[in-house]
């Protein structure tokens, strides 16, 4: 099973080095909305400095629906979900594969995000274990929701709107843990960091363990 | 209750059939209705209104609430029922999964349909006593914010479940679904308390469950037994028109070609 995440992971990461999606429209576009929340909040830095660990993880969701869309679309063209169940790989080998793919291309987003709002917000990167830990486990959540919900709402002609209104109001955990534990560690939040830390790890575990059990018969029936 | 007509309606046009066949098929399944929900259409019909005379007119305002504790006549057994329809919708859900099974399909559908409806009443109701009680329509509290994110994942559970795909498919996609929604309810929900715990200030919610007794008392039980009787009947409603569209997507162009031919065949 863990040959199998690699293979898939790497494939998926090789599509990316090739056609460079995530570095030349979900990086820029991540900067739109950063921009777009500087108009919004009226450039008030004050204010956006204390906004930040909020519209960070906002943004980060938007960015992440938009890769999961694209790493779903992948297997949906050319025949190739025949070939991956032709392949006999593990459906749940396939599944860790497309997390772990999904999981490196949100981490290089939230690097760059962080480094957007560190140079526009003029944001002092504090408490920066509890930064790490929590980008870590937070986007590993994501990508391990993102990759059972890209294939539920794909190969459907509403999939670019399905898929939004699926994975947003699931991924409030996400955004609250993200956004507190951020406000802790930017020592503007009051206590509990690390225990949000640990509700990211559950989140993320629990859709690992949902996911690798059902992507064998979501990937048959389908 | 559109629906149900737009069921004999299919029903009907049937049943119209000068042939035989196709008229004896739809002819068993050629309404929603059956004596069983006649009955329990009745009862809930008879249930509302009693609901509705104890609710303004034989208990009493409360003595911390005033009248706005009215409101809690709906809005507590509607959330009741709707937790009742999500509950069964998981329980069907896995077995549609397990068996393969179309009759556990639809009515996981049905469960989720009725389900999602009882939510968004709750929410509307909850939101109109907040804004007497509290003053604003909404507040960030645990329960309002659960309640609302869960809404929002069964109306996209309905989405899937509306998606143009084969009845295997259909059934393996929102079997999955549902059981992925129903898992993450109690994540959710845990994340959500913890948040509002840490705002206590931010929320004023020492009147949220007030002491009740006497009339005011049976008239909530009153009405979430109505309102239990009153999903139950819609449920069944919505899985017959579940089945009526199945068989019409099944039969329904077999049907229509045998018409054709009868047609053909009679002397004109």
């Amino acid at each position: 099973m863990i040959r199998d995440a690699i293979t898939v992971s790497a494939k998926d990461l090789r599509l990316e080095t090739r056609a460079r999606v995530v570095l030349t429209q979900v990086m820029p576009f991540v900067l739109a909305i950063v921009l777009l929340f500087g108009f919004a909040l009226d450039a008030d830095t004050a204010l956006l400095r204390r906004a930040t660990s909020g519209l960070f993880w906002t943004t980060v969701l938007f960015a992440a629906v938009v890769i999961v869309q694209r790493s779903s679309a992948v297997e949906q063209q050319d025949g190739v979900l025949d070939a991956l169940r032709m392949s006999g790989l593990s459906p749940g080998g396939i599944y860790l594969g497309k997390v772990t793919a999904l999981f490196v291309q949100l981490l290089a987003v939230e690097l760059f995000l962080g480094l957007a709002v560190v140079v526009l917000y003029d944001v002092t990167p504090t408490g920066i274990a509890l930064l790490t830990v929590v980008a870590l486990l937070a986007g590993l959540g994501i990508a391990a929701a993102g990759a059972l919900y890209g294939p539920l709402a794909a190969g459907t002609r509403t999939r670019d709107t399905l898929l939004p209104l699926l994975m947003l109001p699931v991924m409030a955990p996400v955004l609250l843990g993200g956004a507190r534990a951020f406000e802790v560690a930017l020592g503007r939040g009051v206590g509990g960091g690390w225990a949000w830390a640990g509700m990211l790890g559950i989140f993320a575990v629990v859709y690992l363990a949902l996911g690798t059990a059902v992507w064998g018969p979501l990937l048959e029936d389908t | 209750m559109t629906e149900v007509h737009t069921s004999t309606d299919v029903g009907a046009a049937l049943t119209e059939a000068p042939s035989g066949v196709p008229a004896a098929r739809s002819a068993s399944h050629g309404s929603t209705g059956s004596r069983g929900t006649r009955i329990l259409g009745v009862i809930s019909l008879i249930g509302l209104a009693f609901l509705v005379v104890y609710a303004f007119v034989v208990s009493k305002a409360d003595v911390e609430l005033g009248e706005s504790i009215r409101i809690m006549y709906v809005h507590v057994p509607t959330v009741a029922a709707a937790y009742l329809m999500l509950l069964s919708n998981a329980a069907f859900s896995v077995w549609a999964l397990w068996k393969r099974s179309t009759f556990a399909d639809l009515a996981a559908h049905a469960c989720a349909e009725v389900g999602t409806l009882m939510l968004g009443l709750t929410l509307i109701c909850g939101a109109l006593w907040g804004r007497m009680t509290w003053g604003a329509f909404w507040v960030w509290d645990a329960r309002l914010t659960t309640t609302a994110l869960l809404f929002l994942m069964y109306v996209g559970y309905l989405a899937v479940r509306n998606l143009p795909a084969s009845a295997r498919s259909r059934t393996v996609r929102s079997g999955i679904l549902g059981i992925v929604s129903a898992c993450l309810i109690p994540v959710v929900n845990r994340s959500v308390e913890w948040w509002s715990s840490l705002h206590q200030s931010r929320t004023a919610l020492g009147t949220l469950d007030p002491s009740i007794s006497g009339s005011q008392y049976f008239t909530l039980m009153l009405g979430l037994v109505v309102f239990s009787v009153l999903s139950v009947w819609l449920v069944m409603h919505r899985f017959r028109l579940g089945w009526l569209q199945e068989q019409l997507d099944t039969h329904g162009v077999d049907d229509a070609i045998e018409l054709r031919r009868a047609e053909a065949a009679q002397p004109s």
